[in-house]
């Protein structure tokens, strides 16, 4: 079993749903990031998505979209991001699963990054705009080196869509608490987490709620349903309004410690 | 690989592929309305009540259909036999309007009740604020800022249109942010709206649906030739931008294979110089927007912006089924430079009367370069894909810039 289930079983034995925390990949600069990675690990993040920005990031709302032009700006590549997560290696275990859209990874070369994705120790893929239909491939060779693939499921995703990804997934699915982009405001995240809850004991696979979770309350409202929450532009904004990177470091650890604090199922 | 007739057929009917290109790379919340869009779309197919609706439509209100005129003068100027479809005469003046008049009758049975799109210069917004007009749909349009700036009639008259025009400040303020912003509005409201895309690119079904929509050209242009100068013509010549008017003029002639088809990309200030709009002839192999296909990107995987003195081709990226023909050789690309285009423009206005768009001037651009080629013998028929006061204020910007 994979870095990244063993996180969700470990929270799972102790009462807890798992945090999943997003960060964007060379916002301010990748090392920056390297110490943050640690940092939220600390803190009480279980597992880390790493943004890998793309210049059109059309399921991102403004906060990651400008988290990105940051990063790209700066001259983040996928192939620095791996190098950063190689050197985040040597500081912390904490599962990392890179996030992001399909276009860099196939000018990176599906099969070479799976190698290298492995080489520098990360743990899986979320590729959000890469349905089942069309990321049987690079699954098929994340799961040979050892890493996971993270289907998703919307609210809209029909029975047979849902029966396609429990099939699909590794470790655990990411469940988009709406219909929307990244970072918009929760409609009824009670609602949406009651229905992934019942889509974990459907399909027997740990589930994780993102999209609009974004305070220690949000957390709690979600907790009791599913094995795991996501929260992103959260934290990005907190990174974004930071005036140094001690303030970035000293934020996000005060923003994760506190949503971690909703994480426990009474 | 030959394009036989039997490659008329795509896209694959599971995967909207057309060889390795086209597909769907867009977010699973979009997923059931991409199979939803699809399956209704192929249900109006056989129903003859949609189809007769659909023919109504673009014979009494858009005014289909339109002519092949035979054009003389700059015939005497090239050198090869030009013949002109000219889809500039539709409503609103440009090909545009074949598609939205279609989706939105779509979209009107489907049950949706509300209609987005995207526009770069200004044309296929206008073409889906006019359906939505008649159709009694609410409307609102994604525009790049910068696009809003150079084609400002055109935002005006989607205004008097009654849609709601949102101005796009996010990336290079063009079409791809238009078009990412439209995706996010979708991605927000998929259960109750329809996006209608304005060309053949996107996520499958839409590059099927787009050409099928635009096909409406190349019926009636290879029937018209063969009335008009008795054969079919040599060549086949159409600029491309995102690929709509050169896939519809196309379509009526894929399967003869005596024609040359011919895609105009636009080459900006040059394709050497880095600033151009050509996926085809300078590009790579990337997904953009929902599909697989030439893009402008860096080595890296990030998309480049595009450079055009044409709102309408300002686009990295370009239709599927292009990239397909390109590969397999049925259709050729060329480019040509914003000053071409330019001085292609101003010929058209004096040797036949016609302004034409900044868009369809990049196909004209090509004419002396083939009709060398060509010689005085050969028929070759251009699409005239739209009309041009939307661009008056551009030209004569950079006319007065050359001096
Ligand atoms: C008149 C005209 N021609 C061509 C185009 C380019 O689009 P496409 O390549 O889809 O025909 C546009 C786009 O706005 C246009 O307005």
């Amino acid at each position: 079993m994979g870095r990244i289930a063993d996180a969700f079983d470990d929270a799972r034995s102790k009462g807890r749903a798992a945090l999943v925390i997003y960060l964007c990949a060379g916002d301010p600069d990748l090392g920056t990031t390297e110490d943050l990675v640690v940092e939220a690990a600390k803190s009480g993040a279980d597992v880390i998505e790493l943004g890998v920005p793309f210049s059109e990031p059309t399921a991102d709302g403004p906060a990651i979209q400008r988290a990105a032009e940051r990063s790209l700006a700066g001259g983040t590549t996928l192939a620095k991001v791996l190098q950063t997560v190689a050197a985040m290696r040597k500081r912390t275990d904490v599962p990392i699963l890179l996030f992001g859209y399909y276009n860099p990874i196939l000018a990176y070369g599906e099969r070479k990054l799976v190698e290298d994705a492995a080489e520098a120790g990360a743990d899986g893929f979320l590729v959000v705009d890469l349905p089942p239909e069309e990321s049987a491939e690079l699954r098929e060779w994340a799961i040979e080196k050892g890493l996971d693939f993270v289907p998703l499921v919307a609210p809209t995703s029909n029975p047979e869509r849902i029966a396609r990804a429990a099939e699909a997934a590794t470790s655990f699915i990411y469940y988009v608490s709406m219909t929307g982009v990244t970072g918009s405001k929760a409609v009824d995240l009670g609602r949406a987490s009651e229905r992934a809850g019942a889509l974990q004991r459907e399909v027997g696979r740990p589930v994780a709620v993102g999209f609009g979770v974004k305070t220690k309350q949000d957390v709690a409202s979600v907790a009791p349903h599913v094995d795991g929450v996501v929260v992103g532009s959260a934290v990005v904004s907190i990174i974004e309004n930071a005036a140094s990177h001690d303030e970035a470091i000293a934020s996000v650890r005060s923003l994760v410690s506190e949503l971690a604090q909703g994480l426990a199922r009474q | 690989m030959r394009y036989g007739p039997r490659l008329m057929q795509a896209p694959e009917a599971a995967s909207g592929r057309y060889g390795p290109y086209g597909g769907r790379y867009v977010a699973e919340t979009l997923m059931p309305a991409l199979d939803e869009l699809t399956h209704a779309y192929r249900e109006t197919q056989s129903d003859s009540e949609f189809q007769a609706e659909l023919e109504s439509l673009l014979r009494h209100y858009v005014g289909r259909e339109t002519p092949t005129y035979f054009a003389s003068r700059l015939t005497a100027e090239l050198g090869s036999r030009v013949w002109l479809k000219r889809e500039d005469l539709c409503h609103t003046g440009a090909h545009k309007v074949n598609n939205t008049i279609g989706q939105v009758l779509l979209a009107k049975r489907m049950g949706k009740t509300r209609i987005i799109a995207e526009t770069g210069a200004g044309q296929h917004g206008v073409a889906t604020a006019t359906a939505c007009a008649l159709m009694g749909l609410p409307c609102e349009v994604f525009m790049g800022a910068e696009d809003v700036r150079r084609q400002a009639p055109n935002v005006q008259r989607m205004e008097l249109l009654g849609a709601q025009v949102h101005s796009v400040t996010s990336g290079s303020a063009t079409l791809k942010d238009a078009m990412n912003e439209a995706l996010r509005d979708w991605v927000t409201n998929v259960r109750t709206t329809h996006y209608c895309v304005g060309s053949v690119a996107g996520p499958h079904p839409y590059p099927m649906i787009v050409r099928d929509f635009q096909a409406v050209i190349g019926r009636e242009a290879r029937a018209q030739m063969l009335a008009q100068a008795g054969k079919l013509p040599d060549a086949v010549v159409a600029c491309v931008g995102g690929g709509s008017n050169a896939m519809g003029i196309f379509a009526g002639f894929l399967d003869d294979e005596s024609v040359r088809l011919i895609g105009v990309e636009a080459a900006g200030e040059g394709i050497e110089t880095g600033k151009h709009a050509a996926p085809l002839c300078a590009g790579g192999v990337g997904v953009l927007h929902g599909a697989k296909s030439y893009v402008l990107q860096t080595s890296d995987g990030q998309i480049i912006e595009a450079h055009s003195i044409s709102a309408g081709l300002d686009y990295p990226g370009v239709g599927p089924e292009h990239a397909w023909l390109k590969d397999v050789g049925r259709a050729t690309y060329a480019s040509v430079t914003d000053s071409a285009a330019l001085d292609a423009f101003q010929l058209l206005c004096r040797t036949e009367g016609i302004i034409p768009a900044l868009e369809t001037s990049h196909a004209f651009a090509y004419l002396p370069t083939l009709a060398q080629e060509l010689g005085p013998e050969a028929d070759i028929l251009v699409c005239l894909s739209g009309r041009g006061d939307k661009d008056l204020e551009t030209v004569l910007e950079k006319l007065e810039e050359r001096g």
